[in-house]
């Protein structure tokens, strides 16, 4: 993965736009948080295989950056953004890392499940 | 000396960072060791430093790093579970207990280690301590290994007390050094943090000194 190219991002997101695709979302503050701060809590959340269709997808900010897909019924939406790779499964990766080089957020498309 | 022990911990490194001490002392000492890792630690949000891992390139970069660690550990039977990092709570439970009632009754551990249920802060840790709980349960009494359990939750010695079970590893440090370092994805940020923060230095330098266990009475 390398610091993302916002215009090379935009044209994988519109190759993906209007087929159905596999989604990976997540975001997380690490397993440790709420040990390692009083005031914190661990949080987490992810989605691996969602199926979905979008019609649009955009990026937006200037790093970190945003990235929205709209579907039909509903939105798909990911903030902090800092990284991508189209794999070599063709698959489209992209995640936040913070200053240590930890994942806070990924969001990933594919034609093909992911593997569990 | 113990006859044969087996290590139970839910992640690639878990076994490093709160045992590899302990499993380097008994591995030396010629007993066998074996070790059933739950997951891949797939969802782990270190991926180096720099990052050179992704969500996706993960598991495998992880099960290389695992195979190094327990090579420099002297582990030479390793068992992975096929579970998935953050899921094994919603797992079946007592489906769980009974894989690793499996392997007790194959390996008759006289020791097993693992995290102690409810003081070991990640789920994944407290859900597979606690199904290595209930496979030990299900054993006739004299069949039963002696339980250590690594802890640390921050209410750990409010609520066990203090541990029972001490191990001196300064002996065997480098060992565990180099268990550390093979988990490069997992111990880069915290290896260059130790550099910069003596702080947090000391405090990962005590880990190189000594490893601590509750024994849980079943």
């Amino acid at each position: 993965m390398g610091p993302i190219d916002a215009a090379a991002v935009q044209s994988a997101l519109d190759r993906f736009a209007g087929r159905e695709v596999y989604l990976h979302l997540e975001t997380t503050n690490g397993a440790y948080a709420a040990r390692d701060s009083e005031n914190a809590m661990a949080i987490c959340a992810y989605i691996r295989n969602g199926r979905v269709r979008y019609h649009r997808g955009v990026i937006r900010g200037d790093g970190p950056y945003r990235v929205g897909l709209k579907m039909d019924e509903g939105w798909i939406y990911a903030e902090g953004l800092t990284d991508w790779e189209v794999d070599a499964e063709g698959r489209l990766l992209m995640a936040g890392h913070d200053s240590e080089g930890r994942l806070a957020i990924a969001l990933e498309l594919s034609l093909t499940p992911f593997r569990m | 000396m113990e006859r044969h022990v087996l290590v139970v911990y839910p992640h690639p490194d878990d076994e490093t960072f709160a045992s590899g001490g302990t499993i380097a002392l008994h591995t030396r000492a010629g007993t066998p060791v074996t070790y059933l890792c739950g997951t891949l630690g797939q969802m782990g949000r270190n991926m180096g430093k720099p990052f050179f891992a992704n969500r996706e390139t993960l598991p495998a970069v992880r099960e290389k790093e695992l195979r190094a660690a327990c090579e420099a550990l002297g582990i030479r039977d390793l068992r992975l579970m096929g579970l998935r990092d953050k899921t094994v709570e919603f797992e079946d439970q007592e489906e769980l207990a009974d894989r690793i009632l499996a392997v007790m009754r194959e390996i008759r551990p006289s020791l097993v280690i693992t995290y102690y249920p409810g003081f070991a802060v990640h789920p994944d840790h407290n859900a597979l301590g606690a199904a290595t709980v209930r496979a030990v349960e299900k054993l006739p009494p004299e069949e039963r290994p002696v339980v250590h359990c690594s802890a640390f939750a921050r209410d750990t010695r409010e609520k066990l007390g203090d541990p029972d079970v001490i191990i001196d590893i300064s002996s065997v440090r480098d060992v565990k050094l180099a268990a550390i370092r093979a988990h490069r994805s997992q111990s880069e940020a915290m290896m260059a943090r130790m550099e910069r923060d003596p702080a947090y230095r000391a405090q990962r330098e005590a880990t190189l000194r000594q490893e601590v266990y509750w024994t849980y009475r079943v």
